[in-house]
């Protein structure tokens, strides 16, 4: 039992970075119709610039609030730039552009960094937490706790500013916001801002685990991807709680399953991709969309 | 009288396919306009132009404001509300949250309470509904939604299209009785309708359209007694 | 560039014939190049037509290529059964494979589908790996390239390039008179509007499936051929990387079009190579930037592109119709 809720725990942590992508990825496709191929990417790029400001010696904290700010305007600056030239095209070929922009990402940060794996610190005590004899990692419990506080700010941002309702309009009816005045061209390019910030969080909550390395964000990606697959890519809060569900469902069955063995490593992500799909395509909170002939 | 609105040789296209084939009208301050036609003529069409929201060739003047440059946002800004073909709701939005998106275009900040209750006057039941999501409303209610967040923007032209679209009589009746009170408070407003009886009642000044061209004009009792209007648009 | 059928044959028969020549001025490597680039657009041809030609995303086109590839492989590895041969045969089973995986997709709209088809081709090294008895495993298997028959006096890459060139053009003619009858004008219906055409009395559902059937023997028989021209085929070869280039080559040649299948091979076999030579660092930077150039100028692909530049060199502005998921202009078939 004790060793049950220390992986539903650390599932939770884990869970926790697959949420914040899956967040970052659901909004862009709400407001776009676009998976973003290249959110992972980025995210790994922000960690990289995060590593570089605590090298140059800012503390962890500062760097991570810097580097939350760098996401921010490069998500902005990436959308008007690059993104903006091809809005109006069909999907695919945006979808190819973010392809695009993930190889770029990929290779560049190879090229500034290396493909050499570097320690990335955790902000958390190295001690585990005893709790009732169960033990936690401290970093698992920090995780989870940066991980919800960055939600909640989100959520109260959405809910209760204007500029969340108006960024909500703009993403759920384009044309009628334009009709209050709403220029969703800049809705669009702050929502690509807060996706990125989404996106750092998850790389700098993870590199202390896996190690930084440009090929960071592969993994967690597909993850991410099951767990929007899972809550409904069309629901925020669905990916969300997508993302904590593959989480523990992936540390479960990773330690009382014994053929998942590294080999399979997406094994699970790939199954609930393809059972969600089968059974409930629109995921746990999504909905269908209804369209007129 | 200088005119609030006006238009000269309005062409209007989707795509290669020309809707409007220079269309000119004006618009008085303070005035009610309506705008009559069959399915296709170009109503819609018209009022999509004035927002901006299909490509166009001519001039359209707002107050003396040259709108053809503008964008959609801007033209909202200058203190045209448009509320379109289909009502536009935010249908996952509440209906607070959908008045309170009307007023985003709004120069002037603060003083939303006050519009709130000026709104909720006119349609009290949208006070009963505030905090339930606008795709749960009544078709009825969902219109009085559109013209309330439209009124958020306190607009000096209002654009209607097709209010009546889908609705009981006694709720149009309702409506249009309500949007002469607004009138009376100094929004103009243009309005689109396939209800001829109903416009004419309300408007002060009508011109019909017939595949993409203004084939008659004029005050709306003189209009009213025209044969030709009536057996067409009046059945009788 | 529809109508005006003669000057048309005639150009593509030149085009076939300057093909021909290339053998006895290449060398063998750049022959081998190109016998890949012929087979990309046999591959390309085949995704063209599912999400070109029938709105329905593929991300998973290297399942179907691992499965041609592998058949031939095992075929002639373990029977001795000629290469010829195994190129229907691949071609069969991927039909059926295909068809039966179009079954459940049907109810997968867009990105549903793309997310099931991107998983399907996350698994397949796995899977291959696992069957190791029948695969060879990590190691793959080693084959041999075939000599050319009745003692022409030509090397193996040359032979090949021109088995290659030959599958190319019938495949290409076959799949024109598919897309020009009546199979083609339903399956562009459906993907235009599909509950009008359901409602006109098409059968989705059938030629849905069909269209994933004949798109994944399109590609297995492609996977097939490359089982010969490169003679080994390894789990590693065919991960999730192939199904995105195929899909890359697609949407830059240009998703609704015969052509574009071409300019699409010859896009993603060369423009990495240029990228390496342009900057031995960061090559796949270059390449992203070529893919982002390419999008950003002809977002129809290549075939799009000239296509627009065509009808603007003989008439008055054309616009596309609006916005769809799919980068078509209407009613296309070059």
């Amino acid at each position: 039992m004790d060793i049950f809720v220390q992986q539903v725990v650390s599932g939770l942590a884990t869970g926790g970075i697959y949420a914040s992508l899956a967040l970052a990825l659901v909004m862009i496709y709400q407001a776009t119709d676009v998976v973003n191929f290249a959110q992972g990417e980025l995210a790994m790029f922000a960690t990289y610039i995060c590593w570089s400001l605590i090298n140059a010696g800012l503390p962890y904290w500062a760097a991570f609030l810097s580097t939350l700010g760098i996401a921010f305007v490069g998500g902005v600056v990436i959308e008007r730039l690059v993104i903006r030239p091809v809005e109006n095209a069909p999907i695919l070929t945006i979808v190819m552009v973010t392809l695009g922009l993930l190889v770029i990402c990929n290779s560049i940060a190879g090229w500034i960094w290396t493909y050499v794996q570097k320690p990335f610190p955790s902000p958390f005590p190295e001690r585990p937490f005893k709790f009732d004899n169960i033990v936690f990692g401290a970093h698992d419990l920090g995780e989870i706790q940066v991980t919800l506080l960055v939600l909640l700010c989100i959520y109260l941002f959405f809910r209760f500013t204007p500029l969340g309702l108006a960024m909500r309009a703009a993403a759920h009816n384009p044309v009628s916001s334009r009709l209050v005045g709403i220029r969703v061209g800049c809705m669009l390019a702050l929502g690509w801002g807060l996706a990125a910030v989404f996106g750092a969080v998850a790389g700098m909550m993870v590199a202390p685990v896996l190690t930084l390395e440009p090929n960071l964000m592969g993994g967690v990606q597909i993850y991410a991807f099951a767990a929007a697959t899972l809550g409904g890519f069309t629901s925020p809060g669905g990916a969300v709680l997508g993302g904590f569900i593959v989480g523990v469902v992936e540390n479960l069955v990773g330690t009382y399953v014994s053929f998942i063995g590294t080999e399979l490593k997406f094994t699970v992500a790939l199954a609930m991709i393809i059972v969600v799909l089968l059974v409930r395509p629109t995921g746990l909170f999504g909905t269908t969309v209804v369209k007129r002939v | 009288m200088s005119a609030l609105l006006d238009v000269q040789a309005l062409e209007a296209f989707y795509g290669r396919t020309k809707a409007l084939h220079g269309v000119s009208f004006s618009m008085a301050e303070g005035g009610i306009t309506t705008i009559l036609g069959a399915n296709g003529a170009g109503k819609t069409t018209t009022l999509r132009a004035i927002s901006r929201m299909v490509k166009t060739t001519g001039r359209i003047r707002f107050e003396g404001q040259p709108l053809e440059r503008r964008a959609t946002e801007d033209v909202v800004q200058l203190g045209i509300a448009h509320a379109p073909e289909g009502r536009g709701t935010f249908v996952h939005l509440t209906v607070e949250e959908n008045l309170r998106l009307g007023a985003w275009g709004r120069r002037e900040r603060g003083g939303l309470k006050d519009d709130f209750d000026r709104v909720f006057g006119y349609f009290p039941v949208l006070r009963e509904r505030r905090r339930q999501a606008a795709g749960t409303l009544s078709g009825g209610e969902q219109q009085m939604l559109a013209v309330a967040r439209a009124l958020m923007l306190r607009p000096r032209l209002l654009l209607l299209d097709e209010p009546s679209l889908g609705l009981a009589p006694l709720v149009v009746r309702e409506i249009f009785r309500i949007l002469k009170t607004i009138n009376q408070t100094g929004v103009s407003i243009l309005l689109v309708e396939q209800n001829a009886a109903l416009a004419l009642d309300l408007a002060d000044h009508v011109f019909l359209l017939e595949t993409g061209r203004v084939v008659m004009e004029g005050p709306s009792d003189v209009l009213r007694r025209d044969d030709a209007i009536r057996r067409a648009y009046l059945g009788y | 560039m529809s109508g005006r059928p003669l000057p048309r044959a005639v150009g593509l028969l030149a085009l076939v014939l300057a093909a021909c020549t290339l053998p006895f001025v290449l060398s063998n490597f750049r022959l081998f190049q190109f016998s890949q680039v012929y087979i990309y657009a046999i591959a390309i041809l085949g995704l063209n037509l599912l999400t070109g030609y029938n709105g329905q995303f593929s991300l998973g086109h290297g399942a179907f290529y691992a499965i041609g590839a592998y058949a031939s492989a095992i075929m002639m590895d373990r029977w001795n059964i000629g290469y010829g041969w195994t190129l229907p045969v691949a071609g069969v089973l991927c039909l059926i494979v295909g068809f039966l995986f179009g079954l459940p997709a049907l109810r997968l709209e867009g990105l549903y589908l793309a997310l099931a088809t991107f998983s399907l081709a996350l698994a397949v090294p796995q899977i291959l790996k696992y069957f190791e008895h029948w695969t060879g495993g990590s190691q793959g298997i080693v084959l041999s390239k075939p000599n050319a028959p009745f003692g022409l006096p030509l090397n193996p890459d040359q032979w090949l390039y021109f088995v290659t060139l030959a599958v190319l053009v019938l495949l290409f003619w076959l799949g024109a008179n598919l897309l020009r009858g009546r199979m083609g004008r339903a399956i562009v219906a459906i993907r235009d509007n599909h509950i009008a055409a359901e409602a006109m009395g098409i059968n989705a559902a059938l030629y849905k499936s069909l269209v994933f059937g004949v798109s994944a023997a399109y590609t297995g028989v492609a996977g097939a051929l490359s089982a010969s021209v490169i003679a080994y085929v390894a789990p590693d070869s065919f991960n999730v990387f192939l199904s995105v280039t195929l899909l890359i080559g697609s949407v830059i040649g240009g998703l609704a079009s015969i052509a574009g299948a071409v300019f699409g091979a010859l896009f993603i076999q060369f423009v990495p190579n240029w990228a390496q030579d342009i900057s031995k660092a960061a090559p796949w930077a270059i390449f992203g930037v070529f893919l982002i150039g390419f999008m950003y100028l002809m977002p129809f692909g290549i075939a799009g592109g000239i296509r627009l530049l065509w009808t603007r060199a003989t008439r008055s502005r054309v616009e596309p119709e609006g916005r769809s998921a799919v980068p078509t202009q209407a009613h296309t078939t070059t």
